[in-house]
């Protein structure tokens, strides 16, 4: 069902805004994707997914003040909404269980 | 310090603030901001701005996309009638604007017309056939020692044109034309003129001609075939079947072996009959010159490259070609080239066009000057549209106030133009119409070239290029006005500058005198040249001499029934009319250095020939009456010839008796004559030239007729040649018409030329009263209060009319020395024999214009100068 699964970069996203909590704006979103994950992470992207998670109620954002950094522009915070919660829990719940499937030995030989 | 300065790129700001949703576009701006700034610190700046340049693009996406408010569009439509409205109301209320900005732009909006059919036309030529973009005709450059002609020829010769489609791998198909197949078609009683080409069997697997009846594959192969065109098919065998039957040609019999659709008119290449080239393996059998890799003047190669062909190995292909066959003949390169068939109707001028050409010099030309006389017209419009602007801005104020904002301003005015450039469309069509006869009168390849019919296709051609002038008459003032502060227009209109673009309407008026007066005076120097080679000393005399052509009648059947009309005074023969541009040369060898031989321009006369013409026997005898069938031993020379061969040091009366060695004959000279003007008086041609004699089976008969009723004894002699010969049609003309119509291109350009100039003055002058008439009248007030005060009618004159004349003055002192330096040292000296210069044509153009513009000023100043200052200032 589209609309409620989330997309492995999708999640990602979700996961920064959560951990940043009030510093979630779209560069720094970026900036600290590129920080965990070590691969380069594209703005435009990242746009991209802030605008459909939005669109789809997994995160809400509002405006914020306007600075000299962004030539006078305000930016635009992100908060993770309930729905958005209860989607990384799911997805986090669903990992756990199959991590937990795996046996011990098994995955020590590989 | 640096860093901080730096900006973005603004047109890729405006960009995406142009696509992006506004709820959007904030947030987007701030971002790229901020990269951008961060980018700074780390790269280069033009490299930061070509990221963010590209994340702009970048940012083009669905979901930022700005849709289409219907709103707006319907804002907008709605709009559009008003614009349309006002537009219309502001044109009929300002009625000599309108009439001058109409008048200006539908004339030269003709011209622009007459162009993009001319374009259009020449454009459309050989698009019928089917690969027309992958035949190529093979042109060809003739060198011999160090004199390199100027010019390709279209032609090549036909041992190349031969080894091209033998040799050249991948190369199948070639189609080889050759000239010179005409003469009478006899079938049963009937004979008919025709003209046409040889050609391969190739030719219709390169082009696409149609065959009707007969087999494409093989209609040209076997040896005197011959294919006629539907018309020529009608006129010799009627309705009766034609394939299959044999005409007689010459002494020769053809089989018809097809008949091909008539030649559409766009198609450079044009006959009535085509007969197979190998026909000519047998009738030139003994002949050396065929295959000779010199002969480079008669034959055509078109060939059909593959599609996947290399372009540039095919070239290659054609130099070694050139290189392996060079030695054979001595002194001799021939540079070969390949011309794509598209370029062949308006690409570069080449000698021994299979069919006239326009040449893309004489495009480019017209082109050019009829786009000068457009923008002439535009500078009017932009012009008096901002003259008037002091009428106008208030209600672009308003307009501005109730909440319109730039481009809808711009959008007004624009459309206004558009408007005003439609209107003038209708009249510019009429006058297009009206003239189009008289514009492909003005010289026969025109013509030939030429239908200007009209076409859907060239009718929305002309909306469009209406459209195009209304834009880039109405862009400048549209901005002009879309600029205006509402504010101040409305509190204050003296406090809008209204008149701050004065130096650039200066400048738009300088232009447009400066292009009249340079017309004006180069028709006026090209009028001067014509006169000049019309009557220009040949050395012999044309008077009351009339040329009739032959066409292969026998010479001595006329000249008995011409001898009988008491005004003929005498006749002559002769091979060919000198001083038109007609040339045949021959190899003479130089009797004082064997190494040394020179090209010599020849005729062949028979005895009355020099006392006919008037020339000048410096020394030895004319010839005298002898039978043809004894050896040639005599010639004539002209005083060139001694020069160029050091002969008896220049002395005419020791020359006498020589020897010259002409095609290896060894010629006496038995006459020295004066030297006179072979060739056309304004071709850089050499000079030597040699008479030689024959009486018979020469082409044209010269004709001295004494007549005090000439009308009827040119009736009397076309009635002779009727009774004569039924066939041909007489041709026959005075030797001064010949000479005139040899100067055909000259005086086509003088007339064009000359038309341009006069559209030009009147754009010019109409533009000048436009902007005295409303600067005048901006000054009403001003003028009033001087002569209240006491100003007089002369100093207000000088007054107002000073920076006018300056301006004209301004414009003499830049075109007339650009006229100068143009026909003194790059047209002119390109020109032999030409007339100098002198100072009279460039004062009399000057003076011409000159007294238009200053009356026109001095009228309508005048007539605001004597209006009565209390009838103005008291409504105050």
């Amino acid at each position: 069902m589209k609309g409620t699964n989330l997309g492995e970069f999708e999640e990602l996203v979700l996961l920064t805004i959560a951990a940043l909590v009030s510093n979630a704006y779209s560069v720094g979103i970026c900036d600290e994707l590129e920080r965990q994950s070590g691969r380069a992470v594209k703005l435009g992207v990242v746009h991209a997914v802030l605008n459909r998670l939005e669109e789809k109620g997994l995160a809400k954002s509002k405006l914020g003040e306007a600075t000299q950094a962004r030539g006078g522009k305000r930016k635009r915070y992100y908060t993770i909404t309930s729905a958005g919660k209860a989607a990384l829990l799911k997805s986090k719940e669903v990992r756990d269980q199959l991590w937990n499937m795996i046996p011990e030995l098994s995955i020590k030989r590989i | 310090m640096k860093v901080k300065n730096t900006r973005p790129p603004q047109w890729a700001t405006r960009l995406l603030a142009w696509y992006c949703k506004s709820e959007l576009l904030e947030d987007l701006e701030g971002d790229l901001f901020e990269c951008f700034h961060r980018n700074l610190k780390i790269k280069s700046v033009w490299m930061s701005k070509l990221i963010y340049t590209l994340d702009v693009v970048k940012f083009f996406r669905l979901y930022t996309i700005r849709k289409p408010e219907f709103i707006n569009l319907l804002i907008n439509w709605i709009m559009i009638g008003s614009y349309i409205k006002t537009s219309g109301r502001s044109l009929v209320r300002n009625k000599l604007f309108s009439v001058i900005n109409i008048a200006g732009l539908s004339i030269s909006m003709a011209v622009g017309l007459l162009m993009i059919g001319v374009l259009l036309d020449t454009f459309s030529y050989d698009k019928f056939h089917e690969n027309h973009k992958y035949i190529y005709r093979v042109i060809s450059r003739y060198q011999f020692l160090d004199h390199k002609d100027n010019d390709f020829n279209a032609t090549t010769s036909l041992l190349a044109a031969k080894s091209i489609k033998e040799t050249f791998a991948g190369i199948n198909e070639v189609a080889i034309l050759r000239r010179g197949f005409e003469g009478d078609a006899h079938f049963g009683e009937k004979t008919i003129p025709l003209a046409g080409l040889w050609s391969n069997g190739d030719f219709f697997r390169v082009f696409s001609f149609l065959l009707l009846q007969g087999n494409p594959a093989n209609a040209l192969n076997a040896p005197f075939s011959v294919v006629l065109t539907e018309k020529s098919a009608n006129k010799l065998f009627g309705n009766t079947r034609a394939l299959g039957n044999v005409i007689k040609l010459g002494d020769r019999q053809y089989t018809v072996t097809g008949i091909v659709k008539d030649v559409p008119k766009f198609s450079h290449i044009q006959f009535d009959m085509l007969a197979s080239l190998s026909s000519r393996e047998i009738t030139e059998k003994d002949n050396n010159n065929e295959m000779a890799w010199d002969d480079v003047w008669n034959t055509y190669a078109y060939v059909l490259l593959p599609k996947d062909a290399h372009f540039k190995t095919f070239q290659d292909n054609l130099n070694k070609l050139a290189k392996r066959e060079d030695p054979k003949v001595k002194n001799t390169h021939i540079e070969l080239k390949l011309q794509p068939m598209d370029d062949i109707v308006n690409g570069d001028n080449l000698n021994n066009q299979i069919g006239p050409t326009m040449g893309f010099t004489l495009l480019w030309i017209f082109g050019g000057l009829a786009i000068v006389v457009l923008l002439s017209a535009c500078f009017n419009y932009t012009n008096l549209s901002i003259a008037r602007s002091l009428r106008r801005s208030r209600e672009v104020g308003i307009r501005k106030v109730i909440g319109a904002n730039k481009t809808h301003v711009l959008e007004q005015f624009l459309i206004e133009a558009i408007m005003l450039s439609l209107v003038s469309l209708v009249a510019a069509f009429i006058i297009f119409l009206i003239f189009k006869p008289y514009f492909l009168s003005v010289h026969p390849d025109l013509q030939r070239v030429l239908v200007l019919d009209l076409s859907p296709k060239l009718i929305i051609c002309f909306i469009l290029f209406a459209v195009f002038v209304g834009i880039s008459a109405g862009l400048f003032p549209a901005l002009f006005f879309s600029n205006i502060n509402a504010v101040h227009v409305l509190k204050n209109i003296a406090s809008v500058k209204l008149f701050q673009k004065v130096t650039l309407r200066k400048v738009l008026i300088v232009f447009q005198y400066c292009i009249s007066l340079m017309l004006i005076t180069g028709t006026l120097v090209l009028f001067k040249q014509y006169k000049h080679f019309l009557t220009f000393d040949l050395g012999f005399s044309t008077e009351n001499i009339l040329n009739i052509d032959l066409q292969g009648v026998k010479a001595e059947l006329v000249i008995k029934e011409l001898t009988e009309l008491p005004e003929v005074k005498g006749i002559s023969q002769s091979a060919l009319i000198s001083s038109v541009g007609n040339y045949w040369g021959v190899d003479v060898k130089n009797p004082n250095n064997p190494e040394d031989s020179a090209g010599v321009y020849f005729n062949r006369v028979d005895e009355n020939y020099i006392p006919l013409h008037g020339h000048v026997l410096l020394a030895g005898t004319n010839f005298s009456p002898r039978p043809d069938s004894a050896k040639e031993s005599e010639i004539i020379v002209n005083q060139q010839v001694l020069k160029r061969f050091h002969l008896a040091q220049q002395d005419p009366a020791k020359a006498v008796g020589e020897i010259l060695k002409v095609e290896g004959k060894l010629l006496t000279i038995i006459g020295v004559m004066k030297d006179f003007q072979y060739g056309k008086a304004n071709n850089k041609t050499s000079k030597e030239v040699i008479l030689r004699y024959k009486s018979h089976g020469l082409n044209y008969l010269n004709v001295k007729i004494l007549s005090l009723d000439l009308p009827a004894t040119i009736a009397k002699i076309q009635a002779i040649w009727k009774k004569i010969d039924p066939v041909h049609p007489y041709q026959a003309k005075f030797y001064d018409d010949q000479i005139e119509d040899a100067f055909q291109g000259l005086a086509a350009s003088i007339k064009m030329a000359g038309s341009l100039a006069f559209l030009a003055i009147c754009i010019s002058s109409m533009g000048l009263l436009g902007m005295v008439v409303f600067t005048t009248e901006t000054r009403l007030k001003e003028i009033s209060i001087r002569k209240v005060l006491g100003a007089g009618e002369g100093g207000l004159l000088y007054l107002l009319s000073r920076s006018f004349v300056l301006l004209l003055g301004i414009s003499i002192l830049i075109s007339m020395p650009i006229t100068y330096i143009f026909f003194d040292k790059i047209l002119l000296p390109n020109i032999a024999n030409h007339a100098p210069l002198s100072l009279m044509e460039g004062l009399a153009g000057t003076l011409a214009v000159m007294i238009i513009a200053v009356l026109m000023i001095s009228l309508q100043t005048l007539k605001v100068t004597r209006t009565n200052p209390a009838e103005i200032l008291k409504n105050e």
